[in-house]
């Protein structure tokens, strides 16, 4: 028995086409892209050596720090609605009547892909014949705003797609770790006398501490990531408004033929990533295992 | 006074609804209404007539060609994806070996990376071996980054079965082979429905590497397809209303076949960081 499950041959039979296609398609090119960075090149022709000219200059560059900057205030917004969906999961977990497919409404969005998402609302922030404009009009606005052209503005407007695009996603979550928690621990808290709220602040939401703070990881995480829905809706503008980290790589490599360096900034944005998903576990670590 | 509590919780929760669906309610409103109608009109009317000749004219445009690529493209990584990631798991789980917790941790590891990182290193890997501009890498590539993912989900299935079962299928006399195709993969069908779900999803719907490896129309899928398509119907509001709808379609089909497969799909790819 233990010869046959230990024989080489067959472990490598099942493990190798998972294996090779995860290390070359994706560690190969992640170490690559530290490699590239250290190039002065086109993406065609030869590359030259140049140190880590790339990075100090990424680290000096004005407009990556600005598209950091909203990659992290996006993070920001989406930790904070995380408030949001998680008042919507305590309702739904209230005893409602129809709250499976409640859920599931909620959940339509999620599936769409960022591309739809992007250009539907681009169309319902259109600033004549969209659905939001005319309705602000039709209640006595005068000069609505231009939702995607105001610099002010753009990162709200994006923000608001992405809100509608993931809130099917967490209340999922929160209201099946809301529905774990066994009846018998509410019930004897009621008998104690405590009221709805209390039990929801006090009971509750300490127990389903861990699943929050995976949300809190993803949605973060999440956020510095984002690319599709912006790079459709708006490109970045107007005038690097909404550029996000991804978007402002992706512009230096594929439209502006700077590989070299277009590689270092996703390079950084890898070690930022992994940075930030390492000090969010740590903060929101939960030491004590709660066993109900 | 409970029975108003609960009236605006109701109330609470049917707004959020309405904030969820009604945007995909006036998409597929316009897509069925002409310009003069879409402008003139209120948002929510039905439309006077229903021009069902817009989806005609995206389809025969060109979408239809787009429909056809990611269907097929989507269709053939998730076998390559629930294939390898089921050996990958059989393997991990089943087989002895004392690299198998390494190999376990590289693909967690892989739960966590951010695609633009490897994007311009893919690229000028595709284009030494001759593949940018080829399908094959989109199907390869949606493998291999969808592979993370569906191991994890399969990984939880795979150590609840009984290990008597392949006891006694070896003591019988059968080969590992068979073993794992004529016995365990068949018992794991409900969590590969779920895999399948969660990976047609990622797939349908992946935008940036087509948009990177893919320049001819004739192998784009419909992420990117709509892109350049809705760009030539600027104008004509019926026409790209009627795009978006088809090219969410076969989700929303899937949806309300499989929703109770995508929801179990969706709260475990909770993992994924």
């Amino acid at each position: 028995m233990n010869k046959v499950m230990s024989n080489k041959f067959y472990i490598a039979f099942y493990i190798a086409p998972a294996l090779l296609l995860l290390l070359i398609l994706v560690f190969i090119p992640l170490g690559l892209s530290g490699y590239y960075g250290l190039m002065d090149w086109d993406g065609i022709g030869e590359k030259t050596f140049i140190g880590l000219e790339n990075y100090i200059q990424g680290i000096q560059d004005k407009l990556f720090w600005n598209s950091a900057f909203h990659s992290f205030l996006l993070a920001i917004f989406s930790t904070l609605s995380l408030v949001i969906y998680l008042t919507v999961s305590f309702i739904l977990a209230s005893k409602i009547k129809g709250a499976d497919l409640l859920r599931k409404i909620y959940l339509i969005p999620m599936l769409l892909s960022s591309v739809a998402i992007a250009q539907l609302w681009v169309k319902i922030y259109n600033p004549s014949n969209g659905i939001l404009n005319v309705f602000l009009m039709s209640i006595g606005v005068e000069n609505p705003p231009l939702w995607l052209a105001n610099p002010s503005i753009v990162l709200f407007a994006i923000f608001v797609p992405i809100l509608w695009q993931y809130a099917g996603f967490y209340i999922l979550i929160y209201y099946a770790a809301l529905k774990n928690i066994p009846e018998s621990l509410i019930e004897a808290a009621r008998i104690d006398g405590a009221s709805a709220f209390q039990i929801a602040t006090r009971i509750k939401l300490p127990l389903i501490k861990e699943v929050v703070s995976v949300t809190i990881v993803l949605a973060i995480v999440g956020s510095l990531k984002y690319f599709d829905l912006i790079y459709v809706m708006t490109a970045g503008g107007p005038n690097g408004a909404s550029e996000v980290m991804a978007s402002y790589m992706y512009k230096l490599a594929f439209s502006n033929y700077n590989f070299g360096y277009g590689s270092a900034i996703g390079f950084l944005l890898l070690i930022i990533t992994l940075i930030v998903t390492l000090i969010i576990r740590k903060l929101t670590e939960t030491k004590d295992k709660l066993e109900y | 006074m409970r029975r108003i509590g609960y009236f605006f919780l109701y109330l609470a929760l049917i707004i959020v609804g309405l904030f969820q669906i009604l945007p995909l309610i006036w998409l597929f409103l316009f897509s069925l209404k002409d310009n003069n109608e879409i402008f003139a009109g209120s948002p929510f009317a039905l439309p006077s007539e229903f021009r069902w000749e817009n989806y005609e004219k995206v389809w025969n445009g060109g979408i239809g060609t787009y429909f056809f690529n990611s269907v097929w493209i989507t269709v053939l990584a998730i076998i390559l994806t629930v294939l390898f990631a089921s050996m990958a798991a059989f393997a991990i789980t089943r087989l002895k070996w004392k690299l198998s917790g390494l190999v376990l941790g590289l693909f967690m590891v892989g739960l966590m990376i951010p695609i633009h990182s490897a994007l311009i290193p893919l690229y000028s890997m595709f284009l030494s071996v001759d593949l940018i501009d080829n399908p094959i890498s989109i199907v390869i590539t949606y493998t291999a980054y969808n592979l993370p993912i569906t191991l994890m989900i399969l990984l939880g299935f795979y150590y609840t079965l009984p290990h008597e079962i392949e006891e006694a299928a070896i003591i019988d006399g059968c080969s590992i082979h068979r073993m794992f195709f004529q016995i365990i993969l068949p018992m794991t069908s409900p969590i590969l429905a779920t895999t399948v779900v969660i990976n047609m999803i990622y797939n349908w719907n992946e935008f940036v590497f087509v948009n990177t490896f893919i320049s001819s129309e004739k192998y784009k899928t419909l992420t990117v397809g709509i892109q350049n398509f809705i760009g030539q119907y600027m104008t004509d509001w019926g026409a790209i209303g009627a795009t978006l709808v088809i090219s969410v379609l076969p989700i929303i089909v899937a949806f309300i076949f499989f929703s109770n497969k995508v929801v179990e799909g969706i709260s475990s790819s909770a993992v994924k960081g």
